[in-house]
Parts: structure tokens; sequence; C-alpha cells
């Protein structure tokens, strides 16, 4: 077995958040209407303009005393003016929504924008600047072919040294989880083989198998939500046996390319109570980011969650490219907004960005579900799985903690800039308890839960948020 | 030219359409038209390198290159350079790195972005080079997804003829 390199340190002592006061916070902050357009390949009879405004009338129609006069401001999200050739979309969007005069401010932060979209109207209205905010976004990615829009998102990675190389972030994600299935896998349950050769190639198919079971429960759990673009009752034979796109990461492990727009409606105390009897509140948001480059990732210690021990980690190099350091920071600080020590038992379900089913594994472990390490084993118990979904395939654990019950973005799409805010529509919908009349099917709707996170990631971990929404009535 | 392109119910076909003739028409399922028409977009930039612009010369010179901060208490080294130290903002000098290093993690791309799908398969690894503290992504030739593993020894192959881009240089695994 191959001596794991010692951690190259860039940052002197494992770092311990335990005790650390939290941070002063503004006016508390409530959800009380969202709207989704549903996802699509391609919708080519509406421009990004009219999906936001039907996404917008369905949340205005959901809070009748919520009159267009009473909303402060904007904050409008969409991630490539490649994709929309029109510089200042956004400014479109207001006007088409009629909310001129009123400020509004345009969000990009790579694939995050809807997660920042989100946090942006929630310190609109903590700090006092507004009342109500409505937070929306969308992307129009079908106005390319999927090969051109590949190159587009590449256009997110270093154009000196990392695009010009394949232009590809499937490619970046396979190195990332390629190291990941080594660290744990190979040097895990795989560590007694001999032969390096044989090892790896055992662990990467192990790894192969465990992200086909994420991607069956995300397209699945995806058949009840009428939202969804790709809802399928796949097998984990479909998955291996889907075209190889990079290795080890097969078509269906992968989200598609959308057409969509979300939005939301934030507001402070006095006015949720105006508007409905079932707001949910934004109790924590944190954000954290990475260096642009996987190559200039630290490989230093794992910044701790407060019920975490350093133990295991000592050898660990970390984040190197196996982890997403942004992630762990966002929820570090997202936790310790909320109040949040024990994730497991205090979040009911959370909402997460697997644009790839490995990246949804990574994250389990960023976001303290499991230890660094044992993302394959929470899987393979079923702790992320709902219960009373059929997956094919025994989940002793199911209904721990669910993660994506929507279906996430590999079975609902990820139209980049609505991505984030169709996350907090569903977290919302799920904490007010009104799923079975949003999606007209109560398949998905858990028994009253009182708290979830939602997860909006950027380009190879460049940039994460992570909100903590909490119900707001009895 | 007809006053009127021809109209489709399939994305897929109107694409087609506007690849042959420029315009078409999609209805949708309650009957609603939309028309599309194509519309080219192609651009020169100018890219400059700036202050990375000696890697890429000493590429053409068969040199591989990386940076060393120049404060002596942290003397960080940089796989892929950078002309500030990221650890302590301090200036960082030009240094050779090691011909050869290992494979710290890898992936064969059957796809790639529209530029490079005609190059498809290759091979991507990220280089972990000894007493150097971060990687160097590059392409990996030479050898194929059943050859490739952790830890496999690579070394660097340089251009001849000289397109002064990263692949100007590649790894290929050591005899």
């Amino acid at each position: 077995m191959p001596a794991r390199s010692k951690p190259r340190s860039q940052d002197a002592k494992p770092e311990s958040n335990r005790g650390r006061p939290s941070r002063a916070r503004g006016r508390r902050v409530y959800l009380i209407s969202g709207g989704v357009t549903k996802f699509a390949k391609a919708h080519p009879a509406m421009d990004f303009r009219l999906m936001v405004k039907k996404a917008y009338d369905y949340a205005m129609k959901d809070v009748p005393n919520l009159t267009a006069d009473r909303i402060d401001g904007t904050r409008i999200s969409y991630f490539s003016d490649h994709f929309a050739r029109q510089l200042k979309a956004a400014s479109m969007v207001q006007d088409y929504l009629g909310m001129n005069p009123k400020g509004s401010v345009r969000l990009e932060w790579g694939g995050a924008t809807g997660g920042e979209c989100v946090q942006a109207a929630y310190e609109a209205v903590a700090s006092g600047r507004m009342d109500v905010c409505l937070a929306a976004g969308f992307e129009t990615m079908s106005r390319v072919p999927t090969w051109k829009g590949n190159e587009f998102i590449a256009l997110a990675s270093d154009t000196n040294f990392d695009f010009p190389l394949g232009g590809f972030y499937t490619g970046y994600y396979a190195l990332m989880v390629q190291r990941h299935i080594y660290e744990y896998l190979r040097l895990g349950k795989f560590a007694g083989i001999k032969d390096e050769r044989e090892a790896q190639r055992k662990a990467i198919a192990e790894g192969g198998r465990i992200m086909s079971l994420v991607s069956v429960k995300n397209h699945r759990n995806a058949l009840h939500n009428p939202y969804a673009q790709y809802p399928k009752r796949l097998t984990v034979e479909d998955v291996l046996n889907s075209e190889m796109i990079s290795y080890p990461l097969t078509r269906e492990q992968i989200c598609t390319m959308s057409d969509g727009a979300a939005c939301v409606v934030v507001c402070d105390e006095s006015h949720a109570k105006e508007f409905t009897d079932k707001p949910v509140e934004i109790t924590g948001v944190g954000c954290g980011t990475d260096t642009m480059r996987l190559a200039d990732r630290p490989f230093g210690h794992v910044p701790l969650l407060p019920h975490e021990s350093a133990k295991g980690y000592e050898n660990l190099p970390y984040p190197g490219v196996h982890s997403f350091r942004a992630g762990r920071t966002a929820g570090i600080e997202a936790y310790r907004m909320a109040g949040i020590t024990k994730p497991m038992e205090e979040l009911d379900f959370v909402e997460l960005h697997d644009a790839y089913a490995s990246s949804e594994i990574q994250t389990y472990e960023d976001l303290g579900l499991c230890r660094y390490g044992e993302g394959y084993d929470f899987v393979e118990r079923g702790d992320p799985f709902l219960k009373g979904i059929d997956y094919g395939f025994p989940v002793p654990h199911a209904g721990r903690i669910p993660v994506n019950p929507s279906g996430g973005l590999i079975a609902c799409g990820h139209p980049v800039g609505a991505t984030g805010l169709m996350q907090a529509v569903f977290a919302f919908w799920q904490l007010q308890g009104t799923i079975p009349k949003h999606f007209g099917d109560p398949t998905l709707q858990l028994e009253k839960p009182r708290g979830g996170a939602i997860h909006s990631h950027a380009g190879t971990g460049s940039a994460v948020t992570v909100s903590i929404l909490e119900r707001g009535f009895r | 030219m007809t006053a009127r392109p021809p109209s489709y119910t399939k994305f897929r076909d109107v694409q087609a359409e506007l690849d042959r003739s420029g315009a078409a028409i999609y209805r949708d399922a309650d009957g609603v038209e939309s028309l599309l028409i194509r519309s080219p977009y192609t651009i020169n930039y100018v890219h400059s390198y700036a202050e990375d612009s000696p890697f890429f010369l000493g590429l053409a010179e068969g040199r591989l290159r990386g940076s060393k901060c120049r404060k002596p208490k942290c003397g960080f080294v940089y796989g892929t350079p950078r002309s500030h130290c990221m650890v302590c903002g301090a200036p960082t000098e030009w240094i050779d790195l090691p011909p050869k290093g290992r494979v710290h993690s890898w992936t064969t791309c059957h796809f790639g972005g529209e530029a490079f799908l005609k190059e498809t398969p290759y091979n991507l690894a990220l280089v972990e080079f000894d007493g150097v503290g971060s990687l160097l992504l590059v392409r990996l030739k030479d050898c194929t997804e059943s050859e490739i593993y952790v830890g496999m020894p690579i070394e660097a192959r340089f251009a001849t003829n000289v397109k002064y881009s990263v692949t100007d240089v590649w790894f290929v695994p050591s005899k």
C-alpha cells in the first residue's frame, strides 16, 4: 500500500470552530412565497423574461395579500452573458415584471449564482434596506449546441492554464472524484490489495457503482416532482451502462443543460405575518470560496464542524482535489449562525448541488452529514434516501436525512442562474408542508420537517453557498 | 426566399432547419408559434498571458517553469506558476520544475468543449512533483485508460511546432 504523502501544509494548525460566538445578525428574514417554471431542454416559445414572469406570477398568486407595489426591490441572477447573448438581461427582467424604477442588482457567481441571489435578498432585508425583496433567476442554455454550451461553461475555468486542455467541466469533476476514490476507497476498504493497479481498478468500479445509487435515487425521487426535467425509473445497470463522458463519470451521473426560471419572495417578520400564515425563516447563511484552478488547492488540515473530532484526519491532506473546502467553509458559517451543532440531528433534509453524482457524495462530507471518507458507506446504508420509494435495492437507513428529495440537479435540470432559487422554492414548500399542493402529489412531502439546508456550488467548488431554512410557524 | 419559414414541432428539427436556411418556426403543443433565426457569433480576442508569459515562452524553449515565493520564511513552490504568493502575498521568482513527476489524479475525456471534440478521447492528469507544493494540469499521452493509475511516474514532452498554448507541453509515462 502506498504511503499517503504528508500534508504540505499551508495553514499551521487544525482549526476548531467550537465555541466561537455567532456573528452579529440583522433583522429576522423569512421566505413567504416561491415559483418555478418547469425546467426543460428548451423553451423555444419563451425567452428569459417570460420564464421569470411565469415563476413570479405563480409566487404572487400564492400570497394574494402581496401586491407588486409592496415589493421594495429585486435581486436578479443569471450565470452567463454567453448563453443569454444579451448583456444586462436582468434589466430586461426588471422592466418586464414592471419593477422599474425600484432598485435591483444582478448576481453572478458561477454555478452558485442562484444561491448567491437568495443570500443577496436575505442581506437586503436583514440590513433593513428593504422590507420585501424579490429574488429571481433564470438561464436559457438551449440557444447553443450542447458541446458549445460545455465550452461556455468551461470558460469559467482558468483560460491560461485549464481551458485550452479540453474546455470541459465534466473532466475537472472526474479528476476530483478519481482522487476522492483513491483517498477513501483505495486507501480505505481496498487497502489490503497489494497490486496497485488492481486495487485502483476495483476502487474505481466500486465508486462508480455507489455513484449510480445516487443517480437512481435522484431520478426516482423526481418521478413525483412535476417540475423535474428528467424523472426516470433507472436501475444501477442503466446508469453504469450509459455513455462514458469522462472516466469514470457516465451520462446518467451528470446533470444536463436546461432552460428555466425560479423566484422567491423574502421579507422581514412583520411583513411575513401580514402575507402568510406559513412563513419559513432563513436562520443561517454561509459562503466559502476556493482557488479557481484545481492545481492550486492546498494540502492543509480539515476545518472541523462542532460535532467532529480531528481523530483520523491527521494524515489527510485537505482539501487537495478530493473535497470542497468552500462547501465546508459555507457549512461552518451557516451552521454557526443558525446554532446548528449536530447537522444530522437538527436538519430534516438537504437540497444540495448534485451537478455530478460524485459531488453529491463529496458534499455529504463537506456538510458533516458524515465524516470525510464515509460518503460511500453513507449512500450504501441508505441515509440520504426517502422512505416509501422503491429504488430497486435495499436502503436500510432510508429517511434518516433525505438528500435531494426533489430529484436535485441530476433529475430536475440545471438552468444555472435559476438552480439555487429552485432549491430554495422546493425547500420552502417542503417546510411549509405544501408539496402536495404544488406538486399535485404528496409522495415527496416529509412529515412536519422543522429545518433544511440548501447548498449552491460554483465550478469545481470555487464558491459555495449554504443557507439554513426553518419552519417559521407552529 | 419564401415569406414564411418552415414550421416544426420538435426543437431538434428547428435546429436542423436553422443550420440549413437560417430561419424556422417552432410550434408548441398549444399551437403558439415562435420565430427563430440563426445568429452567428465569432470574434478574435487579444489574449494576453501578461504576468504568466514567461511560462508560455519557456514552453517554446522546452522549459517547464513553476514559481517560488521570494520571502525566505515562506518559500512556497508552485507547480502552476503565479507571480505573487497565495500564502503570504510576496512576489515570486521563476524556477524550473523537475522534468519528472507522478499522476496525482487523472481522467479520460470522451467528450469535451466543442473546439476539442475532434481530439477525443484524451487524458487529463494533475501532476505532483517532488519538492513542489501545488500541482499542474496537463494532457497525458502515449497511454490509455486501462494503463493509467494514481502515482504513475510521468515526464514532460514539448512541442516542436509551438502554438504558445499550455498544450505545448504534455506528459508521457516514464520508461
